[in-house]
């Protein structure tokens, strides 16, 4: 028989294990999180220079009246350099300018029937429907790591590391519809 | 002379740009030359005979605020046809640089074309993807025109080139004749007889001290009122000035009254006035265009007490259009347009005690009002939109050649 002290300290060894193993499977999973966000901000991020390059190539086309050209030339260049501060008011900015453009009467039509209208016009749908697809995906992901970091056990050991603290992308991406 | 203008904004929502056309074109019919204004309107806008509708403009951003612009197609091909129907001498285009009708009307147009930059600003909004668009259009304007020196500068370091200087004129006779509002005396009006009580207060601002103790009280009986009119948040416009030389005024004239308008906070101004004067004082705010002629005609004598960065002042000849004795800081900017003091009196720039002193000789001596009155709907003359629309009828001159009129453009830029 061994000593009592034996099977207590086997006993103090497994708790100790179990946690471990916990602990690691949950740092894990909040790892797998911020991946998650990471992954998710990249698709969103190409997901809003493909609207603003398909823009700036509309613009360019002399497919519209110069006047329209400016006005979407200048909202996606604005979006393109906009800083980090201002970049979710310069994103806005550019889904209000889309949809003045393409939501006036006739419009879509008009454009439609110059050569290769067609197909920019469709680019510009689908850009835009895919910023409203990443945002969406984004703003998940981050609420799914927020919630992670909220819970007790990774507040108080420094699981999550130097990861920043994920924010929400906020901007009115109402696709224009043709 | 045919002339075609273009006014790039809304034509029934108040602005600078829009009163600059509306004002221009109503000179030139004046002179009897033909015009036809193309606009963004409203559909159920009153357009005056002279105008044409491009359609409605669309609320849109650009460059960092929200501009109503019309553009797209339906507008392009309607400033097409109006080019092409209109047989123009000349086209005249405002804003060009603005995504909106003016741009447009360069692009559809061949021929001489007159540009009128009225915007300034100091951030550059010309950039490498803009650029081509912006000069495509703006190559084909022949003689450019700028209202002020910081358009001027703008256009010269955002867009390159020159233009000259001709600055907005004022429509002196609009201002000439105006009831007072109500409740007030006005200029006119002798001490004692009543005064216009009749209509009901319309300004809404509550913050009209009524038709009190004080009505009646003509300015030689220690009444009368101040009038100030300018944004009440801007320093420069000198508010505060005129505020410390009531506060001295008025504990001397138990009548004397200050009537303020302009955007600014009302509360704020009225809360730097002692509380006993408090009641004589009143902050219209904002006014309708009609209000402000209305409250040019009454005021005995109006104070324009700014410290500097004028370069013309266009209240202080709206207010001599009126009629109104003109109290003036002795800025440049107006002791030219008030003829070294001829045709007003000036006061040390920011000295409270002379605005007061001065206030006070004016209020005594209804004589002097008067011919100070007479003095400034003279000087004023000089910047009628008679003036204005003559220099800009000899850049029209210098642009057209014989034989020359505008064409509707080949296809594309």
């Amino acid at each position: 028989m061994l000593p009592d002290w034996i099977y207590d300290l086997l006993f103090v060894a497994a708790v100790v294990f179990l946690v471990g193993v916990y602990v690691s499977w949950r740092a894990t999973r909040l790892d797998r999180l911020h991946v998650r966000v990471e992954t998710a901000r990249a698709a969103l991020d190409a997901a809003l220079v493909r609207r603003a390059a398909v823009t700036l190539e509309l613009a360019a086309s002399r497919l519209l009246d110069p006047a329209t050209s400016l006005v979407l030339a200048t909202a996606a260049h604005e979006a393109r350099t906009a800083d980090a501060e201002s970049r979710e008011f310069a994103e806005s900015d550019l889904s209000r300018a889309l949809r003045a453009v393409v939501d006036q009467p006739d419009f879509a039509a008009t454009l439609a029937a110059k050569p290769d209208g067609q197909a920019v016009l469709e680019e510009l749908t689908s850009a835009s429907a895919k910023v409203v697809y990443a945002r969406s995906f984004y703003n998940d992901a981050v609420a799914s790591a927020r919630t992670a970091r909220r819970k007790l056990l990774i507040r108080v050991l420094p699981l999550a590391g130097r990861a920043a603290w994920p924010g929400f992308f906020e901007i009115d991406d109402d696709p224009p519809r043709p | 002379m045919r002339v075609g203008i273009v006014c790039p904004y809304t034509w029934n929502v108040p602005g600078g740009v829009q009163q600059h056309v509306r004002d221009l074109a109503e000179a030139l019919v004046g002179f009897g030359h033909h015009v036809s204004v193309i606009t963004p309107a409203d559909d159920d806008a009153q357009l005056p005979e002279y105008a044409v509708s491009a359609g409605r403009a669309v609320p849109v951003p650009y460059n960092g605020s929200v501009a109503r612009l019309a553009f797209g197609f339906r507008s392009a091909s309607r400033v097409r046809r109006w080019i092409h129907e209109g047989g123009f001498d000349v086209l005249h285009v405002h804003e060009p640089a603005a995504p909106s009708l003016g741009l447009l009307a360069c692009w559809a147009a061949d021929g001489p074309i007159v540009g009128t930059f009225h915007a300034s600003y100091t951030k550059s909004r010309v950039v490498s993807v803009t650029a081509p668009i912006l000069q495509s259009g703006l190559e084909k304007i022949t003689g450019r025109i700028a209202v002020s020196e910081a358009a001027r500068k703008t256009l010269v370091e955002h867009l390159g080139g020159d233009a000259v200087l001709i600055p907005n004129g004022v429509a002196t006779e609009r201002y000439a004749m105006a009831d007072p509002l109500p409740g007030w005396p006005g200029r006119d009006a002798t001490a004692g007889t009543g005064p216009h009580l009749a209509t009901a207060p319309h300004l809404g601002t509550g913050s009209l001290p009524g038709p009190g103790p004080h009505l009646g009280t003509g300015p030689g009986e220690g009444g009368g009122v101040l009038g100030f009119l300018g944004r009440m948040d801007e320093p420069r416009k000198g508010l505060q000035v005129l505020l410390r030389a009531f506060e001295i005024l008025a504990r001397r004239r138990p009548g004397l009254r200050l009537l303020l308008a302009g955007p600014g906070d009302a509360d704020d101004v009225v809360a730097r006035v002692s509380p006993e004067l408090r009641d004589r004082v009143a902050v219209l705010g904002m006014v309708s265009e009609a209000d402000k002629i209305r409250a040019y005609h009454s005021v005995d004598v109006f104070v324009a007490p700014n410290l500097g960065g004028e370069s013309f002042g266009i209240v202080l000849a709206e207010a001599m259009s009126a009629g109104a004795p003109i109290l003036a800081s002795d800025i440049e900017a107006f002791d030219r347009v008030l003829l070294g003091g001829r045709a007003g009196v000036l006061f040390p720039v920011g000295d409270a005690e002379a605005l007061a002193a001065s206030a006070a000789e004016l209020l005594d001596d209804p004589a002097r009002r008067k011919q100070l009155s007479a003095e400034a709907r003279a000087a004023v003359r000089r910047y009628d939109w008679s003036a204005v629309a003559r220099d800009v009828l000899r850049v029209y001159e210098t642009v057209t050649l014989p034989g020359t009129t505008v064409v509707e453009s080949g296809r594309g830029a």
